[in-house]
């Protein structure tokens, strides 16, 4: 991307200071002080006002931070507390101090590196598409068509299903002996494919299942972001002679940079996390493992079989640490790049 | 993605995290579960089961209520007892979630005994508790006699077959002649699949739906499995689960499997759509394939005596000891467990009695099930039940490295080497374990 456009978010500082307050406040001279106005102590008045003016802010966002506070940031505290220790689940109080051994067993499990491997090969298999597929989607619903406010809500319902359906309609829709996928591959002359025991197979089913909850959302998100490039600019650009495609790479692209780059970073979290479609779509103990030989078994997945399986909080623990650090190593990276790149141009 | 700015100072910081710590305190409570009372003032008991226990479906709870009209009972039943039992588990370790009455799969008793005994309360007073088989008891039971749980039923064994799928392959159907093909040893049921095979002649069917189930019913005609009397691992070891992981893994090799997933979707399709022959079946399985197998199918399958004796699964119902309601909860598991009612349940649906009493009486001994071409489960089960070996010894992991030693061998039914799947296998053994 050799443009010359300076990427988004790093505009001017926003000048947030609030206007129309001033340090002396013309609120008239106290009916109590007869040796007129003094300047050595403002008024109360003032000093409750300035007071409001300084800490309602905070008031105002508290609420949040207290509940981000006690369901976010204390549990992260207390998972790398946990983290350190040899604990069972059915007996949290026992705590064994392990220091950072539960870390350099999982570097050396293989279990935990082909975890990784399939939550990346999964990740890309399904945000790729997803992201391409909402891109062209968002690009056509945002021509003038007949009923484009119902292709919009259209797009949007698979995200409204819940994880659990989708996923368990999809099992039975790519079931081994007599799942529908089959059944038409069948009449193209394509042998049953083992869905759930093979390993891309596998993938791409689960892949499959998170690009039809998806791509709608994110399509509703590029489509939001296109409408809000000025008319001003395709009329330039066409009175330039630029064709609908050159339009689209040169015009729109650029104009949705920052909804695009949102959405990576979205889909980048959702697909370190998947969990739920795994699960589901293997059934069981087979969920569970990621299929028999951890085929699709995703970081999540991992997490719960060492936590909800084996009862090893202190393990199930240090994944979870381990995806977290793996999401802000992505990000250092992304900003890396990003500056080197803009650097470069 | 803007800079960052500095957004609040240490004081508000401080008192965020002091009010986080004010909520978070709070949210110490007690049990939850049912307050024990509903709205018309009865008194409600809550039941957490899985699978086919046959107390929701035969109509019992409804029988109970008109009896008991003060009070009501709830009850959820989760599909599968790996999902029902982690969510048991996190509930326990939670201490919130819980039902007032629990089901226990057999597999998981000994975990419960050992680690979670304190939470369920000590049924030896609720009523009669002399009618069960004495091991059944001594199963649920801790060192110092308290019993956590009472027994609903046990998994004695046969074989479930096909009898229009057997006639096509040549080999007889009636089921004494059938058993008698197989009598005496488990590795002539897999001589008879390789009869089958080569008999029926159509890659569509398989002569069984799973190794897995091939597997359970070798290692459990045995005392021992996976754990010694010290509570040692000993499956590797163990001669008994090795001839069983062999005999399996033959069959698999041979093609004589349908690669399913017992309990899992593919299996029920697999019995709607006939794509196996043959079935290992304890008592409870009945239920099951006739629910999924559906009255289209019924009178083609059959059931015949298994090679040996042996007690697959099979369950209890604990009380939880926090449980509002613990008295009337009691009372309900005495009365759903009591001989009558193991009786109407193996009458309606197979579940095999865990009460000598039940199991000796006329209505069991003389039971037949139309579904399964009107076959004597009475006479077939009851002689199994007397093959169980008295003594099991189970071991706190027994469910966990069962579902594991299945998806070794589904390993080696998707084609790896039988010594790279035993490997793996006991790898994720020792990792579950330690």
């Amino acid at each position: 991307m050799a443009t010359s456009t300076p990427a988004s978010g790093t505009g001017g500082p926003h000048s947030g200071a609030p206007a129309g307050v001033s340090e002396e406040d013309s609120a008239g001279p106290p009916p109590s002080d007869r040796r007129g106005p003094s300047r050595s102590r403002p008024a109360w008045s003032t000093l409750l006002h300035r007071f409001d003016i300084k800490t309602a802010p905070y008031a105002f966002v508290a609420p949040f931070f207290v509940v981000f506070a006690a369901f976010s940031f204390y549990p992260l505290l207390y998972t790398s507390w946990i983290s350190l220790h040899d604990v069972e689940l059915a007996t949290m109080d026992v705590m064994e101090w392990k220091g950072f051994g539960n870390y350099t067993e999982l570097w050396q499990d293989e279990q935990f590196w082909n975890a990784l491997l399939n939550t990346f090969t999964i990740g890309v298999i399904s945000t790729v598409p997803q992201l391409l597929m909402a891109l062209g989607l968002a690009h056509l619903l945002n021509y003038k068509l007949r009923g484009s406010a119902f292709f919009r809500v259209a797009a949007l319902t698979p995200y409204a299903t819940s994880v659990g359906a989708a996923a368990l309609v999809f099992t039975m829709l790519f079931e081994r002996d007599f799942g529908m996928i089959n059944w038409a591959l069948g009449h193209i002359g394509i042998d049953n494919v083992d869905w759930e025991g093979e390993k891309w197979p596998a993938q791409l089913a689960i892949s499959s299942i998170v690009i039809w909850r998806w791509t709608g959302y994110n399509a509703l998100l590029y489509l939001a972001a296109m409408q809000a490039i000025p008319r001003e600019r395709y009329e330039a650009a066409a009175i330039d002679g630029a064709s609908r495609w050159q339009q689209f790479t040169k015009v729109t692209i650029p104009g949705i940079r920052s909804t695009i780059v949102f959405t990576i970073v979205l889909s980048t979290i959702g697909a370190t996390q998947l969990f739920g479609e795994p699960l589901i779509f293997g059934q069981g103990p087979n969920g569970i493992s990621g299929g028999v030989d951890n085929q699709y078994q995703t970081l999540g997945l991992l997490l719960y079989e060492q936590g909800w399986r084996n009862y090893e909080m202190g393990r199930a623990a240090t994944v979870a640490w381990a995806m977290f650090l793996l999401l802000v190593l992505i990000f250092v990276l992304q900003r890396l790049v990003r500056r080197l790149s803009t650097r470069t141009s | 993605m803007g800079r960052a700015r500095k957004l609040f100072g240490r004081k508000a910081v401080a008192a965020a995290s002091a009010a986080a710590l004010a909520l978070v305190a709070g949210c110490s409570g007690g049990d939850g579960g049912s307050n024990g009372k509903s709205k018309d003032g009865k008194t409600v008991v809550t039941m957490g089961l899985f699978g086919v226990m046959g107390i929701k479906e035969t109509g019992l709870i409804e029988r109970y209520m008109e009896e008991n009209p003060d009070v009501r009972v709830e009850v959820e039943v989760a599909g599968d007892e790996q999902t029902y039992y982690t969510a048991l588990q996190t509930r326990l370790a939670a201490g919130s979630g819980l039902k007032d009455i629990q089901g226990i799969e057999v597999a998981r008793a000994k975990e419960l005994v050992d680690t979670r005994a304190d939470r369920f309360a000590d049924l030896s007073d609720a009523g009669d508790t002399g009618h069960f088989l004495p091991w059944k008891l001594s199963q649920v039971t801790t060192g110092d006699g308290k019993i956590i749980g009472l027994g609903t039923d046990i998994g004695p064994m046969a074989v479930c077959y096909r009898k229009d799928m057997f006639e096509k392959a040549g080999l007889p159907t009636d089921r004494e002649e059938v058993a008698k093909l197989w009598e005496g040893d488990w590795s002539q049921y897999v001589e008879v699949g390789k009869e089958f095979k080569s008999g029926f002649g159509d890659d569509g069917v398989a002569y069984m739906d799973a190794a897995s189930g091939l597997f359970n019913a070798m290692i459990y005609g045995h005392s021992q499995q996976f754990y010694d009397k010290d509570g040692e691992l000993i499956h590797q070891d163990n001669p008994v689960v090795k001839d069983a992981w062999n005999l399996a893994v033959e069959a698999a090799q041979d093609g004589l499997t349908a690669k399913l997933r017992q309990f899992q979707p593919g299996w029920d399709p697999g019995l709607a759509n006939s794509s196996f022959a043959t079935a290992v079946c304890p008592a409870w399985m009945l239920a099951h394939i006739s629910e999924k197998a559906g009255p289209a199918n019924k009178g083609k399958w059959d059931v015949a005596k298994a090679p040996k004796g042996a007690n697959w699964g099979g369950s209890f119902l604990g009380v939880m000891e926090n449980s509002p309601v613990k008295e009337e909860a009691k009372k309900l598991v005495a009365w759903l467990t009591a001989p009558e009612q193991q009786e109407h349940i193996f009458k309606e649906i197979g579940n095999f009695p865990s009460s000598e009493e039940a199991l000796e009486s006329d209505t069991v001994t003389g039971a037949t099930s139309e579904y399964f071409g009107d076959a004597p489960i009475g006479e077939i089960f009851g002689a199994a039940a007397k093959e169980i070996p008295d003594e099991q010894v189970l071991g706190p992991k027994d469910g966990t490295i069962k579902d594991t030693f299945s998806q070794g061998l589904q390993l080696v039914e998707q084609g790896k080497s039988p010594e790279e799947a035993w490997n793996t296998t006991d790898e994720r053994i020792r990792k579950a374990v330690d």
